[in-house]
């Protein structure tokens, strides 16, 4: 296969960036969308000219790190799949292929398809997590919990930390991956004990780091490689009900 | 008791955009049910109007409500539209949304056609100060002559249009508001998602085609002076 591509490039953080076009050529379509990178890396490097920078890890599609929109889809036309995970069969030959960083305020980009995203763990440090003083592992059987509660609260566990629904939402907003996390550890009663500082706190860390609000377009969740729903958005809004009378009162 | 941080907080700017909105829909539907008295005649309509009227200071109340929702749906509809702008300094080369509708996206946009039709509507049907003056102003009983202003009014193709359109937004807008709406009350969950897009589309329709079709039977002489509503 042969492919045009249209990449931004950036040197670095201050500098301004623009989409440059690369010819990658001899592509097989087993290659994973990385591997294409991969071999038209090679060729600037040959060439003497600056590779592409971007992010991966585990190239299994469950660290969250390769985040690139490409024409236009955060991780690109495949469903539930990070960019690791989209191999070159979804392309045809001569396929001209935009691909781009997150754009959002609060994830910066640091050169070319790299982005800061340290935005998100700050957002688990907002009490993104359970207080418990470590000890012995407790019986499993010592907590009873609803297997509805267990399947929900692993469902929204899925989530990868990606930052896909950032990149899609027309908003940039970080409102499924906080209700991902808001509702993973609200159905569980270990979560229970901080849910109400938790979704305030969490939502208004989200506000300070610069993501937008959430209008209900539901780009979040046809991007989410993990494909979290948005009804853990709704839940998040029930929790933040439930935590503002306590909020208004000073508790 | 009300920290400066409640209104900066995203989840409350929601809730108080989907309560605002919920107070308006409702004013729209209350507002339409009343249109309908013009189907029973200049009896029903202009009766209607009387008994309106007559609330006197409740009236006043009631559009003193109306306003102040007005005003937080306005104000931070465009407090939000700018600073979801602020979070993405800079758009996608090429952007294929998947969920969104244009409808949702566009709501900024459907918003203030509606702020504009709802001024031009104030300044034609309460302030009468547009279109042919109707004279006597009062019906033979004494009460607002509202059916003959509609009947004269809605004959002329501008107007109809200008309603028209204005329906048109107001179908584009609550098509996204309504079932947006209950998902930021958290009434949604995985069985009802599929279906309050839907059903917002449905009810938006309804409310705009009913609304609408007055100035249409009007135009097309379905409904006239002599002969009230045929």
């Amino acid at each position: 296969m042969n492919l045009t591509l249209h990449v931004w490039r950036q040197r670095s953080a201050d500098e301004p960036g623009r989409m440059e076009r690369y010819l990658a050529e001899d592509i097989e379509p087993e290659m994973s969308f990385l591997e294409m990178l991969d071999v038209v890396n090679e060729g600037l490097i040959a060439q003497g000219l600056e590779p592409i920078a971007f992010d991966h890890d585990c190239r299994e599609g469950i660290c969250g790190t390769c985040s690139q929109v490409i024409n236009g889809e955060a991780h690109g036309p495949l469903a539930n799949s990070t960019v690791c995970q989209l191999h070159m069969r979804q392309f045809r030959d001569g396929d001209e292929i935009y691909i781009e960083p997150w754009r959002a305020r609060a994830f910066p980009v640091l050169k070319d398809l790299v982005v800061d995203r340290s935005a998100l763990d700050r957002l688990i440090q907002a009490n993104g997590y359970v207080s418990v003083s470590t000890g012995g592992v407790p019986d499993a059987h010592a907590v009873p919990i609803p297997k509805i509660n267990a399947e929900t609260a692993m469902d929204a566990a899925e989530c990868i930390g990606c930052g896909a629904c950032v990149a899609a939402c027309p908003n940039s907003s970080a409102m499924l991956f906080v209700a991902a996390k808001v509702g993973h550890l609200a159905s569980l009663p270990q979560g229970r004990v901080e849910a109400a500082h938790r979704v305030c706190a969490m939502t208004e860390a989200m506000q300070r780091e610069g993501f937008g609000g959430c209008g209900n377009h539901y780009e979040c969740e046809a991007a989410c490689p993990k494909g979290i729903s948005v009804k853990f958005i709704a839940q998040l809004n029930r929790e933040y009900l439930k935590a503002l009378p306590g909020k208004i009162l000073g508790k | 008791m009300f920290h400066p941080t409640l209104f900066r907080n995203p989840v409350v700017r929601k809730l108080l955009m989907a309560f605002s909105g919920l107070l308006l829909a409702g004013f729209i539907v209350a507002h339409l049910l009343g249109n309908l008295t013009v189907f029973l005649g200049p009896n029903g309509i202009n009766a209607y109007a009387h008994h309106l009227k007559q609330l006197g200071p409740l009236l006043w109340v009631f559009r003193g409500g109306l306003l102040a929702a007005a005003g937080i749906h306005v104000s931070f509809g465009l407090l939000l539209t700018l600073e979801n702008r602020r979070a993405r300094p800079m758009a996608y080369y090429r952007n294929k949304p998947q969920r969104s509708t244009l409808a949702g996206r566009t709501m900024i946009y459907s918003g203030l056609c509606l702020a504009a039709f709802a001024g031009f509507h104030l300044l034609h049907f309460t302030l009468r100060l547009l279109g042919p003056e109707i004279t006597p102003w009062l019906d033979a009983l004494q009460r607002p002559d509202v059916f003959s202003m509609l009947v004269i009014h809605f004959r002329l193709a501008g107007f109809v249009l200008v309603y028209i359109l204005g329906m048109g937004a107001l179908y584009f807008h609550l098509s996204h508001g309504l079932g947006s709406m209950l998902q930021t009350f958290g009434l949604n969950n995985a069985r009802t998602l599929p279906w309050f897009g839907l059903l917002s589309s449905l009810i938006a329709a309804l409310l705009a085609a009913g609304f609408a079709a007055i100035p249409a039977l009007i135009f097309f002489g379905f409904i006239t002076v002599q002969g009230g509503a045929a």
